[in-house]
């Protein structure tokens, strides 16, 4: 009995998080156990891939037997034993663990560019790379292709910025082309910092070499001889897996000094973040890379004139450079295709919050939100309506339900608005206060200010003082106003884009959620129940049968009442975190 | 060149200017707190902003260079309302001591928020609060005051070549400070006092002295040869003040010596009248001839006397030394505190009345 | 310490990477950044050490004072609070002679952090050990916790 088998289990962060190593090592225990007692297979290979987008169901299996994929979700490293024993022994799957619709009606409505090989290599090996193609666009590149023809390709793809701002990538490179200069950097940037996003995380993580080989063309197109992929600390797989890329293409000649047996010269280092959300941005990520603090310097100078220690410097996010060895593979005009009028290709989200499918997900631009929401994201868990959707994090807006029509573009998402952004979304439902929301995402950028220009070293402060007064119940009349003026303030006048976008929260939530800022301050009231100084908890007491549960869960005591008589929170005490509600199984605790 | 329009004035300037230049040769005054033209460009305060026809939004003028043809507005409603909003922040963490600041009066800050009519603050809210007192012998560092213009940051590491001082934390709780915010421990130029905009730094000395009706009186600094100008703050016949104005041979920059070192001039140690040596001091003994190094001038007794009867005395000595060891036994040593006049009279009195060539002065040393 | 400080600054002169990479391998071999190495790099280097402190404050992933190799994180939100965390934090202090003012036992072996609310209100107070959190924390089972980690050093 010859079977091809091949095991493949998600390595990503979210993964390894869930116990993917235990279970890829209990699958390789049960396989060379197997192999010991009776060779009855001739390949088996248990694979680590990268990201597979759907975190919510890791560990994600897929057994492929004769290949036939079988995709198992929930994974724990018990369960191994019995998938070995009844599918791969006996050829039985073990329905009850295999993915459900969901999971493949995410993945169809998708359209797989830059994740088109995480989740399907092994991200540590560069042969699979170069088995699924890798590496034929740069060799294409350095046998057939001039620096200007490079650049008029990526130039017609239409390629845009991918880490949110969208400048026009063929452009970027022309402009670093056309400087003259004895030394030039390209630099990558994978400092992702938004909360909630972690697209760049995994195609680092699950596709190196695609960004690698991004860069080289782009070295080649630029004439630079030095590099750096800037990752952020809190990405430590990322960096391990982009070192074994790096010295996997040095040993294969494809960096180095003689790269594809030219005479071109492309050193490649990792250089990595400590910690600072702003060194995202270019100058900042520039000037950390230099070893100074993250501040942004103002731009006299385009970073293509003068970047990194005053030299010309292309910089491009993760996914930018991911996107290249295709186009330079299948042509601008596909890409180009792939999108819409203004820009092309796809774009990879992130999508969390309140919906029933989260993951990583990437779909063409153009798409609506509507259909990223409720087809690829199967709607709104629970039995909730859609009340607004979080673009761009902390730098980005809310956008409310009478624009899910919106086709996803740099554009559209700016007339709503907010922004693209890296490609976070995080989906709100009716129980999400959008002024706590807004709250939330200041205190971020408060926090990571870097305190050089003064709107957004005390502006932001200000602004989240004005906030926390609000969610607390001292609003003031005018207080809506005030944020209004200072945001469009700190917008207009501050140094970079973390400061600029920073009041983006606030002024989208302003625009289409104005009603709940004036009911914290007017009536008092937070609508969706969240703001703590703004509720009170109380017992229906026509429901509550006395069962005691919230009495038994109240951290502080506040619950009183005989057993099998209704009972009742003492407001006094109550410090309103919320244990009650969920206790009670019979809905008989309120908060209004 | 390039030449472009500034509220409708043309100006011509060098490339590579910024558009805060042009308007600052147009005489046209943009606000600015952080900006100085020695040093690189910071753009943190955020007051220069000014409107380019054709760009979406305001720019900041110190960081943009001039271009051929642009046509820019300083002042407008929209930029006014800009620039008072971001004071008002300024000001918001800010002390509002100014009636015992050392600087009222000769404070950015203060004169902008006079300037923009800030009485009432929109914007209250938490400050920074910084306990910490600094233990250094001249400067004074209420860093509550500082604004974070990183001027003298700026002027500590790019003129000075010290970098003494640098920015610290992030956020609101952005402060500079010496590393491990321990005392400053530098080489005490005080550029950083003369560059700051507030009362954050000023001089220890300075402190309850005068800030008003004192007179400025010009003068060279006498300590080395480089004859900076100074400026003396004189307040009845005290200096109680040195400052140096930038359109001087040295730029307004000086060091530790010209801006601190002034204490001499009404220090009670000081010699106001010619005094001659007499006897030595009551219990010094003076009968160990072997350890007579240690008989120093400290031990001495001093007789006051005329300038007439000191200078006799002089002669009378060096003929002395002159007859009988011959002139080379003589030498002398004169100082930079002199004029150059003074110093050529001394040299040629020593080679041509002595008859010596031992002559030298103190800045060889 | 000097000896690993040299070896640091041999890599250093190797590569040839920045201020950030000495501090990171600084943190990574002390688990803070100490003064003396700052003031002898600087010193090595004629960098001036109000960069390094400058830049050393401005990443989160450096602290100025050495950590504990375990860490404590007790939260101090409402539900914790009114739960009698004050009364674990100030046991821990006296069970680790931590010094007022401080978070860390002069032995090093112990950091105590306060946290405020982490979202685990029903399970108050809770308590984090070395990444692990433990709800409903008593003094006694606090301390029985914390002879465990002594008893494993």
């Amino acid at each position: 009995m010859n079977k091809d088998i091949a095991i493949k289990v998600c390595a990503g962060t979210g993964g390894v998080a869930s116990g993917g190593e235990e279970v890829l090592s209990a699958f390789r225990n049960s396989i060379s156990s197997a192999g010991l007692e009776a060779t009855i297979y001739e390949k088996c290979s248990a694979h680590r891939v990268g990201c597979r987008g759907f975190c919510a169901k890791d560990v994600l299996v897929d057994v492929i037997i004769n290949g036939e994929k079988t995709t198992y979700k929930h994974i724990k490293p018990d369960m191994v034993a019995r998938i070995f024993d009844e599918h791969i022994m006996k050829g039985n799957p073990v329905t009850e663990w295999i993915v459900g619709e969901a999971y493949f009606n995410f993945h169809n409505k998708q359209t797989k560019v830059v994740l088109s090989h995480c989740g399907e290599i092994d991200p540590e090996d560069i042969n699979a790379y170069i088995a699924v193609g890798g590496y034929k666009a740069a060799k294409k590149a350095f046998a057939s292709m001039s620096p200007e023809e490079i650049v008029d390709v990526v130039k017609s793809s239409n390629l845009r910025g991918r880490g949110g701002a969208g400048f026009p990538t063929g452009i970027k490179w022309e402009l670093g082309l056309r400087i003259e200069s004895d030394i030039k950097y390209v630099i990558c940037n994978g400092d992702e910092g938004d909360p909630g996003a972690f697209m760049d995380r995994s195609v680092m993580e699950g596709d190196p070499h695609a960004v690698i080989e991004g860069m080289i063309i782009c070295a080649k197109a630029t004439g630079s001889h030095h590099g750096y992929i800037y990752v952020r600390a809190e990405y430590p797989l990322a960096v391990k897996r982009l070192q074994m890329a790096i010295d996997q293409c040095k040993q294969s000649g494809f960096l180095g000094n003689n790269i594809f047996g030219t005479d071109f010269g492309f050193d490649l280092k990792i250089f990595q973040g400590a910690g600072a959300f702003v060194c995202g941005e270019a100058t900042a990520l520039m000037r950390s890379i230099e070893g100074k603090r993250g501040m942004p310097t103002p731009k006299l100078w385009r970073s293509a004139e003068k970047g990194l220690w005053d030299k010309p410097t292309v910089l491009n996010n993760v996914e930018t450079f991911a996107n290249i060895p295709r186009i330079i593979m299948n042509g601008a005009n596909w890409y180009r295709n792939l999108g819409t009028d203004r820009s092309g290709g796809t774009k990879v989200f992130s999508l969390s919050g309140k919906v029933k499918n989260t993951g990583l997900i990437e779909v063409p631009l153009g798409v609506t939100l509507r259909d990223i929401i409720f087809d690829i994201g199967g709607g709104i868990e629970g039995e909730k309506s859609f009340k607004a959707l979080q673009t761009g994090g902390p730098s980005g807006g809310c956008i409310p339900a009478e624009f899910l029509d919106t086709e996803v573009d740099y554009e559209s998402l700016a007339q709503v608005g907010s922004i693209m952004g890296s490609g976070g979304m995080v989906v709100l439902d009716e129980t999400s206060c959008m002024v706590n929301t807004a709250k939330f995402f200041l205190e971020f950028t408060q926090a990571e200010s870097c305190g050089k220009c003064t709107p957004c070293r005390i502006g932001t402060k200000r602004m989240l003082e004005i906030l926390e007064r609000i969610t607390s119940g001292n609003g003031k009349e005018g207080d809506i106003e005030l944020l209004e003026e200072l945001g469009h303030h700190i917008r207009a006048t501050s140094l970079c884009g973390l400061g600029m976008t920073a009041p983006n929260p606030v002024l989208s939530t302003l625009r289409y959620f104005r009603n709940e800022y004036e009911s914290h301050i007017r009536d008092k009231k937070c609508p969706a129940a969240v703001c703590k100084d703004l509720i009170t908890y109380s017992v229906l007491e026509e429901i509550c049968n006395g069962c005691g549960a919230c009495k038994r869960a109240c951290p502080a005591d506040a619950v009183r009442g005989k057993r099998k008589s209704p009972h009742r929170i003492d407001p006094e005490i109550c410090i309103k975190c919320g244990t009650c509600f969920d206790a009670c199984k019979f809905k008989a605790i309120i908060k209004i | 060149m390039v030449t472009l329009k500034i509220d409708g004035k043309k100006v011509t300037v060098r490339k590579l200017s910024t558009v805060l230049d042009a308007a600052r040769k147009l005489d046209i005054p943009i606000p600015t707190l952080c900006h100085h033209p020695e040093l690189s460009p910071f753009g943190g305060c955020r007051l220069c902003l000014i409107e380019i026809k054709g760009y979406p939004k305001p720019v900041a003028s110190c960081t943009t260079f001039a271009k051929e043809g642009m046509e820019i507005i300083t002042a407008s409603p929209s930029l006014e309302k800009l620039r008072r909003t971001t004071l008002e922040l300024i000001l918001s963490d800010h002390p509002k001591d100014c009636m015992v600041c050392e600087r009222a009066g000769d404070c950015k800050l203060q004169e902008l928020a006079y300037f923009y009519g800030i009485r009432e603050n929109r914007f209250e809210g938490e400050r920074r609060i910084y306990t910490k007192k600094d233990n250094n012998p001249f400067v004074a560092r209420e860093m509550e005051k500082c604004i974070l213009c990183g001027q003298c940051v700026r002027i500590c590491d790019e003129i000075q070549g010290v970098g003494a001082i640098d920015f610290a934390y992030r956020g609101l709780k952005t402060k500079i400070c010496p590393p491990f915010e321990k005392d400053l421990d530098c080489e005490f130029c005080g550029q950083c006092v003369s560059v700051c905009p507030t009362g954050a730094l000023t001089g220890k000395m300075w402190a309850h002295k005068g800030r008003q009706n004192f007179k400025e009186v010009e003068t060279v600094c006498p300590y080395c040869g480089c004859g900076c100008n100074l400026t003396l703050h004189v307040w009845r016949n005290e200096v109680i003040r040195v400052s140096s104005k930038e359109d001087t041979i040295n730029e307004g920059w000086l060091c530790a010596k010209g801006r601190f070192g002034y204490g001499f001039i009404h220090s009670p140690d000081r010699l106001a009248k010619p005094l001659i040596r007499t006897a030595p001091k009551e219990g010094v003994d003076l009968n160990k001839p072997q350890n007579s190094s240690r008989f120093t001038i400290h031990d001495s007794q001093f007789k006051e006397v005329s300038w007439d009867e000191a200078l006799d005395y002089i002669a009378v000595k060096l003929k002395e030394t002159k007859e009988k060891y011959g002139s080379d036994a003589v030498g002398g040593l004169s100082s930079a505190r002199c004029t150059n006049e003074e110093n050529y009279l001394f040299q040629k009195f020593i080679r041509a009345v002595i008859g010596t060539n031992n002559v030298d002065h103190c800045a060889r040393y | 310490m000097e000896k690993i400080l040299e070896k640091i600054l041999n890599d250093y002169q190797i590569n040839k990477v920045n201020i950030i990479s000495i501090l990171q391998d600084i943190e990574n071999n002390f688990g803070y950044i100490p003064e003396e190495a700052v003031f002898w790099f600087s010193k090595k280097l004629d960098i001036p050490a109000s960069r390094f402190f400058g830049t050393a404050t401005f990443y989160s992933q450096f602290h100025l004072k050495p950590r504990g190799k375990n860490i404590i994180t007790v939260c101090r939100g409402t539900a914790c609070h009114v739960k009698g965390s004050e009364r674990l934090i100030d046991r821990l202090f006296m069970e680790l002679d931590i010094p007022p003012d401080e978070e860390t036992s002069p032995d090093l072996k112990f950091t105590v952090e306060k946290v405020n609310c982490i979202g685990a209100c029903g399970i108050a107070p809770v308590t984090i050990l070395n990444k692990e959190v433990h709800g409903k924390m008593t003094l006694d089972k606090l301390i029985k916790e914390v002879k465990k980690i002594k008893s494993n050093e």
